[in-house]
């Protein structure tokens, strides 16, 4: 079972919503759409409900062609970023819902619908109204009455945004474990880069309305195509700074120069990218690239610290294990393992990824 | 620039509170230092919002008083008490340019126009939103919208606190970043208490010097990141505080000598238990490491979640969910395998409190810069 | 957003169609067959052509006077009637009560006077503003002022301004209402803090919020009473003399009175005509402040 787009288009009022987007989603696998606000999340999931149409390129399921296929036709269930359910039916009303109208028998709506709300961890709540429950599990009732009817195609567009930190992440936890559970195609929506990583699976970056990579979540992570991707999966941001090689020798922006024989391409312009956990704050290893700036801000999470540097032209973060006190203004050091780096091409597109072993 | 003292503060919804649950804020008595930095810190419903609500005179309290620099002000007007506020959703003047809504404070108190611009132009340059001024507020991003709510409550002089309400709730993460480090940065550069309001613990610990974990209208406890982090008060702190938050193992003591399951752990000296409730181990993710099998306890990884920087696997002791970290490179593979947990970060809880070690072993700090 | 399309969804249409080709375009062509004829009863007609539509536009003839006269009446009274309504019904939508039991009260009183009929409504002041019996008009006359609507232009206007506006203003309070309701309290909240006065809280917040359905109200009223017919056909029966006699009035006496079906006809298109030029004028208005709205 498989959900095909292909060159899918979306032009609203001579905006271009989302352009040129080719997928194939499969089975059991969760989908992850990452992107900042106004990237085409929302309208991407619209046309793959069926809500609307795209204005170029195909859809097909399983190899059937269903572009323009209204959403009536289609065997899809969608989860909102609003916890939406009926308030004044019972929790169990509220799953079961889809199959009343399905006209399934009453053994075989009991049946699933306590199966869902098992899944769920629901069971205890059963009798009471949504309005009775937390806001986490008002938004399992939702994915419950999602799930119950088995549908091909389950969409999730934000669910989380509106819970407190906490829910989100003991939710988030579990998500994996429900759509392992279930043989839906899942696709879900967030703009955090944590999300996307914590849930696993596949996930599709998506900037202006385009697809800028899709693949594995870890793999996309690792090895990004270019600088957007790697900027939209990463938090914080990947760090970056331009050079100018000239042999082995990489000229920074301050003048500095950095000798490395690891990337054989040719002279010219580059852009080095960096995660923040690889800055070390400690001047150490032969051959590592130094970095100096001025602290511009520092913030402890209690085991971490993230140091914000400002540098000639750039503003890095580094993260540091334990709690790290420098005062701001105060210049400062990172140093890099050349293993470590990312080489980008001016217009930023991936030129050498960081040693695989490395990566992380 | 204002020290605050809360005194013996309550407030319940409820005309005649009979008992404590009657309190959506629990009596409290403590002191903000002057040009401090403190996040509230909880759940929805702990009683952060209401607190807030006090201190910016929304709401009166219905017993004790709230000083700023010892006079009271618990029955004073809003706009008499030199507060700005920072709002979930960004409030801005549609009409008005962004200029004039940066000026619209000082507009509103007569300041001669001379003075207003330079000091425009100043909060202006601060937020980078210099370029931004003849622009018409209304249609920016969030981000920026959000900068011009600072930006009008920083542009007073006489402001000596500053309240943030869940200031960062429609800010995409990569923009949270910039938007966090230019709150830290003008709070420093700027005379101000600072106070914010959240249920996002980076928020609170990345912004705050001072975290209040608040939880059904009481403060659970009031500390630096650190100390939330290395040494929660309770076990709610322990969840609360860290992503994922620490392991709550229930545990039997003997002398040195916890038991979980049918596992016997080494822990400090926290002397005899009272028998005021459960026994229970505490430690974090972050100080229990998985290896190969055989080299500390024994456990049954049940899901390993890549996070890119970062593995976490999840794992049994003794029937007992436990989340470990996969240190760099290590390839463990099957469902057999061990933890080691750091004994300096074990803490043991009875009925929800810490017991402190009657020697307190301090992880150690690192100084830089 | 827009929606998915389903062609067949066109044949439920096909009944709303069929009504509107019998009730509004038949008639229409029947009209503008009319406008262009001449009649002298017993079913005879002789083609006239652009000639009524000339006559009409000329204000020297008397057809043409007799049109700017009664449009002039109409305007007047249309301005005279919004001038009053809508700052009123702002004024009370700001002194409505936010909340607790007293805004349903509110709302209740509010909505009364819009479920009286027309006819009722021109029925009530015409008794109510009469100079002998009428609480209105005998407590005005036995003040020394001299008031009878059916003698006097000036007290005639007064009782149908004062009729509208009893009628009507609670429109405007409603919809302002409901415009001030969707402003979040962080807004007030926001204002105190910077120490905006309540005259800035009222030009920089709430009157821009509102902005979208004042505009609405404004349409709304303006409509109607460019139309209005019933309640001063109830009261003064477009008098004294002609001072009371809008366009509707003028346009019945020429069709029912006269029996001049192509004046009539003509009168009533050039009428159309202006109540769609001030539609799409405030059509366009309204749209280009929502995309203006969805740019930001």
């Amino acid at each position: 079972m498989s959900l095909s787009l292909k060159n899918i288009s979306k032009r609203v009022m001579g905006e271009d919503h989302l352009q040129d987007v080719t997928l194939t989603l499969t089975r059991g696998t969760v989908n992850v759409l990452l992107g900042p606000t106004l990237a085409g999340k929302t309208s991407l999931m619209r046309l793959m409900a069926g809500l609307d149409k795209s204005t170029a390129g195909t859809m097909s399921f399983d190899g059937h062609d269903i572009t323009g296929l209204p959403v009536r036709k289609r065997s899809v269930a969608m989860v909102y970023q609003q916890f939406i359910n009926y308030p004044t039916l019972s929790v169990f009303e509220n799953i079961v819902s889809p199959l009343r109208v399905a006209g399934l028998s009453k053994a075989e709506i009991e049946t699933r619908g306590q199966e869902a709300a098992a899944l769920l961890r629901l069971t205890p709540y059963l009798q009471r109204t949504p309005l009775q429950l937390s806001g986490g599990q008002q938004q399992r009732t939702a994915i419950a009455r999602a799930l119950v009817k088995g549908a091909d195609l389950v969409l999730m567009d934000e669910p989380l945004a509106n819970l407190d930190y906490k829910l989100r992440e003991e939710l988030r936890e579990e998500l994996p474990r429900i759509f392992g559970a279930t043989g839906s195609i899942f696709v879900y929506a967030t703009t955090e880069p944590t999300e996307a990583l914590l849930l696993g699976g596949h996930t599709a970056t998506l900037w202006e309305g385009r697809v800028t990579q899709f693949g594995r979540t870890a793999d996309i992570y690792r090895v990004p195509q270019d600088l957007i991707t790697a900027k939209v999966l990463s938090d914080p941001p990947l760090n970056t700074v331009s050079v100018w090689k000239s042999g082995n020798t990489y000229r920074l922006p301050d003048g500095t120069q950095f000798e490395t024989g690891r990337f054989a391409v040719p002279d010219g312009a580059y852009i080095f990218g960096f995660r923040a956990h690889h800055a070390a704050l400690t001047e150490s290893g032969l051959g590592h690239l130094n970095l100096s700036g001025h602290v511009a801000v520092s913030e402890i999470t209690g085991s971490e610290s993230y140091i914000h540097v400002d540098a000639a032209t750039d503003r890095w973060v580094a993260l540091a294990r334990g709690v790290v006190k420098v005062d701001p203004g105060a210049p400062i050091r990172l140093s890099l393992d050349p293993k470590r780096l990312y080489l980008f091409s001016p217009a930023g597109v991936l030129v050498e990824a960081a040693d695989a072993a490395l990566a992380a | 620039m204002a020290r605050i003292d809360l005194q013996d503060l309550a407030h319940s919804y409820h005309p005649n509170p009979a008992s404590d649950a009657d309190y959506a804020l629990k009596p409290m008595t403590r002191t903000w230092d002057d040009g401090g930095a403190y996040a509230l810190l909880g759940p929805s419903g702990c009683g952060k919002t209401t607190l807030l609500n006090i201190i910016s005179g929304l709401i009166i309290p219905s017993r004790g008083k709230i000083l700023f620099d010892g006079a009271d002000i618990s029955t004073l007007p809003t706009e008499k008490r030199n507060i700005a506020q920072v709002f979930q959703f960004p409030v801005i003047y549609d009409t008005m340019s962004v200029y004039d809504n940066l000026a619209f404070p000082l507009r509103n108190r007569r300041v001669p126009e001379k003075e207003v611009d330079a000091r425009v132009r100043e909060i202006a340059g601060m937020l980078d939103l210099g370029r931004d001024l003849s622009r018409p507020a209304t249609g920016l991003t969030a981000d920026a919208k959000q900068k011009i709510s600072l930006g009008r409550g920083l542009v007073r002089s006489d402001v000596s606190a500053i309240l943030f309400d869940e200031p960062l709730t429609v800010i995409d993460p990569h923009l949270k970043w910039e938007l966090r480090s230019k709150i830290k940065e003008l709070h420093r550069r700027l005379p101000l208490t600072l106070i914010y309001v959240t249920h996002d613990q980076t928020e609170a610990l990345t912004i705050a010097d001072q975290v209040v974990v608040m939880y059904d209208g009481g403060v659970m406890q009031s500390g630096s990141p650190e100390d939330l982090f290395e040494r929660p008060d309770h076990t709610f702190v322990g969840k609360f505080i860290g992503s994922p938050g620490m392991n709550i193992l229930p545990c039997r003591l003997d002398g040195t000598t916890a038991t979980v399951g049918d596992q016997a752990i080494a822990v400090p000296n926290v002397g005899r238990p009272t028998g005021n409730g459960p026994l229970e181990l505490g430690i974090r993710p972050e100080y229990v490491t998985l290896a190969p099998v055989g080299i500390g306890l024994p456990v049954q990884i049940k899901r390993i979640d890549d996070l890119g920087r970062s593995r976490i696997a999840r794992v049994e002791l003794s029937g007992q969910a436990l989340i470990a970290t996969v240190p760099e490179g290590a390839s463990i593979t099957g469902t057999e395998a061990s933890v080691l947990l750091d004994p300096r970060a074990l803490h043991l809880y009875e009925g929800g409190f810490r017991r402190a070690p009657t020697q307190e072993v301090r992880p150690q700090e690192v100084h830089h810069g | 957003m827009d929606k998915t399309e389903n062609n067949k969804a066109w044949w439920l249409v096909l009944p709303v169609f069929l009504v509107v080709a019998f009730s509004a375009i038949l008639p229409l062509m029947t009209v503008v067959n009319y406008s262009m004829q001449d009649t002298f009863g017993n079913n005879q007609f002789f083609w006239n052509g652009v000639g009524w539509f000339i006559e009409l536009l000329d204000p020297s003839t008397d057809l043409g006077g007799r049109f700017f006269d009664a449009l002039w009446r109409n305007l007047m009274f249309s301005g005279i009637i919004l001038a009053i309504e809508v700052p009123l019904g702002i004024a009370v939508a700001l002194a409505m009560p936010r909340q607790g039991w007293t805004v349903a009260a509110c709302l209740i009183v509010m909505a009364l006077p819009l479920l009286v009929p027309w006819n009722v409504v021109g029925t009530i002041w015409q008794v109510f503003a009469r100079s002998d019996i009428g609480l209105f008009g005998a407590v005005v006359n036995g003040l020394g002022i001299p008031f009878n609507y059916s003698q006097n232009a000036l007290s005639a206007w007064v009782t149908i301004v004062l009729m509208d506006v009893w009628h009507w203003t609670s429109l405007v309070a409603l919809l302002s209402y409901a415009g001030l309701k969707s402003i979040p309290d962080a807004y007030y909240q926001a204002a105190r803090i910077d120490g905006a006065s309540g005259w800035a809280v009222f030009r920089k917040i709430q009157l821009p919020k509102m902005r979208r359905v004042l505009l609405i109200a404004v349409l709304l009223r303006f409509m109607d009473s460019f139309m209005i017919y019933t309640e001063p056909f109830v009261v003064t029966g477009g008098g004294p003399g002609n001072s009371t006699t809008f366009l509707s009035i003028d346009l019945v006496k020429l069709a029912l009175g006269q029996f001049d079906l192509g004046k009539a006809a003509a009168v009533s298109i050039v009428y159309n005509l202006i109540i769609l030029a001030v539609c799409w004028v405030f059509y366009t208005v309204i749209t280009q402040m929502d995309a203006k709205g969805r740019r930001s």
